[in-house]
């Protein structure tokens, strides 16, 4: 019997485990995850999760584990991974032997340096658990502190506010949005989020984070005070990648996988948010994606390729987000790019098409309300996988179908 | 059966290869013509999500979720993978005179 062993059970190592199964694997598959919930998908956990309360929006229920025959092992962490002996090691001493391994062990919150997590006032947002317990605080006349304007930090304060908490987001940077969103698309969020009440205050250092059994006090360097019953700190994630360095497996910014998510080992897989990866499209630049369609496809494929199979992980980055009634959807890396295109959609829906020096789309980052640019940013993806070099002018008309492009 | 026809629309309102919305009595649909220049419908709503698919993209015989790349067969219904899992519904689409009607019986 050939057994393998999937560490990490969140969407990827979920994803990864039916994926198997789908494709014939007829061995063991052991899904290993250290949260007590059944694997779940993250995106809700900063929207429904907060607003309505919801449960965990499982990726499957509990039956199609054992329909599939996925022994899912859950509420228990791996301590190391033993390559000689290849078996994984559980912290309580269990051990589960394996002939493959998958590696996606997601990543973590960044913590603000002098400012612990804590299970009280200070909190992240990546569990369901975290979800519920920031919930906890944010109802009408709570005021909650955000550290971070990027997705976490500001998906949260649209949910907070919808709550009726009062909202002040605290960013470092001169902006919002400065990672890999175009400054037009930063500025319509932020318009938005000034709209609906939120404090946005650009350029904030903290000096000090005060929690008191009442309150927490983020103290800002230039003197201000900012006094909330909450402070979540969303500023950034740490890919988990001791657990292969300890192993001995390459890490560069995460497990260090090549072009077919292979680690170091050939007999160990990495995929997801932990993993690092060269992209091709991308002159072959090596990217860690945290985003829920990553972790979905990379999953997906790292299972294909477990069984001998020889996909690239050469997919379009793509990734969304939802604050209040808009969308916001990015297809691509734009940070090489020599020109950009806006195209005007209605609604005050637009998409910003960046071009390579040599005519190549490489990205497009749309807003809009609900699904307004969802199907154009789709095809921008297939544009940009394809390598198309297309007409601004076609581009920036919206009587222009981008199928068409495509096409042609 | 033959009083459940519901008109839709004019048959040249949907482009080929693409997808309109159509609401009836509370009840959302998408209403396909394919590149064959057939017609079909399932239901609006995205098994996975409830997204509407009437803003997704239509390749071939596939609708795509604009929110998550669900994919399904829209003249089967069938789901074609992750994220999606559960089948749409179909409904029987017939076209006279150049109007596109829809039985949701």
């Amino acid at each position: 019997m050939t057994d393998f062993v999937i560490v990490g059970a969140g969407e990827c190592g979920a994803r990864a485990a039916f994926a198997l199964r789908d494709r014939g694997f007829d061995g063991t598959i052991t899904l290993i995850g250290s949260e007590t919930h059944l694997p779940y998908e993250r995106p809700p956990l900063s929207k429904d999760a907060l607003v309505a309360g919801a449960g965990p929006k499982l990726v499957a229920e509990a039956e199609r584990y054992g329909e599939a025959g996925i022994a899912l092992v859950c509420g228990r962490t791996v301590a190391s991974i033993d390559r000689a002996g290849r078996r994984v090691v559980l912290s309580d001493g269990a051990a589960f032997p394996y002939d493959r391994l998958l590696l996606a062990t997601g990543a973590r919150p960044r913590a603000l340096p002098g400012a612990p997590f804590s299970a009280g006032r200070i909190r992240a947002l990546r569990s369901h658990d975290d979800a519920v317990a920031i919930r906890g605080h944010l109802s009408r006349g709570s005021h909650v502190a955000i550290l971070g304007g990027g997705f976490i930090g500001l998906e949260l304060a649209a949910s907070a506010r919808r709550l009726g908490a009062t909202v002040t987001l605290l960013e470092g940077l001169p902006r919002i949005l400065t990672r890999g969103v175009p400054v037009e698309i930063a500025g319509r969020v932020a318009e938005r989020h000034a709209a609906e009440g939120v404090e946005i205050l650009c350029g904030a250092t903290v000096a000090a984070v005060e929690e008191t059994p009442g309150e927490v006090r983020v103290r800002l360097s230039d003197g201000r005070v900012v006094p909330a019953s909450l402070l979540v700190v969303g500023i950034g994630a740490i890919p988990n990648a001791e657990l292969a360095a300890a192993a001995g497996l390459a890490v560069d910014n995460g497990i260090a996988v090549d072009g077919h998510l292979r680690t170091s080992d050939p007999d160990i897989f990495a995929a997801g948010d932990c993993t690092s990866y060269p992209l091709p499209l991308y002159g072959g630049r090596r990217v860690r994606l945290e985003s829920w369609r990553n972790a979905q496809e990379q999953g997906i494929l790292a299972a294909a390729n477990m069984l001998g199979g020889d996909e690239p992980a050469s997919a379009v980055p793509w990734f969304w987000s939802d604050q209040y009634d808009l969308t916001l959807q990015i297809a691509g890396l734009a940070d090489d790019a020599a020109q950009t295109v806006r195209r005007d959609m209605g609604e005050g829906a637009f998409i910003l098409f960046h071009l390579a020096a040599d005519g190549r789309l490489i990205a497009a980052s749309g807003i809009g309300p609900g699904n307004a640019v969802a199907r154009d940013i789709r095809l921008a993806e297939m544009l940009i996988a394809a390598g198309v070099r297309a007409n601004p002018a076609d581009l920036a008309s919206p009587d222009t179908k981008l199928k068409k492009l495509l096409a042609a | 059966m033959s009083d459940n026809w519901i008109e839709v629309c004019d048959a040249g309102e949907i482009d080929e290869e693409d997808v309109i919305r159509f609401d009836h009595d509370g009840r959302t649909f998408a209403i396909y013509r394919s590149p064959e220049d057939t017609y079909h419908a399932t239901d609006g709503l995205c098994t996975h999500e409830k997204i509407h698919l009437a803003d997704g993209l239509v390749m071939d015989n596939i609708i795509e979720c604009p929110k998550h790349n669900g994919r399904f067969d829209y003249k089967t219904g069938e789901a074609k993978g992750a994220p999606v899992c559960i089948n749409l519904r179909t409904y029987p689409v017939k076209v006279e005179s150049g109007t596109v009607f829809i039985s949701i019986s």
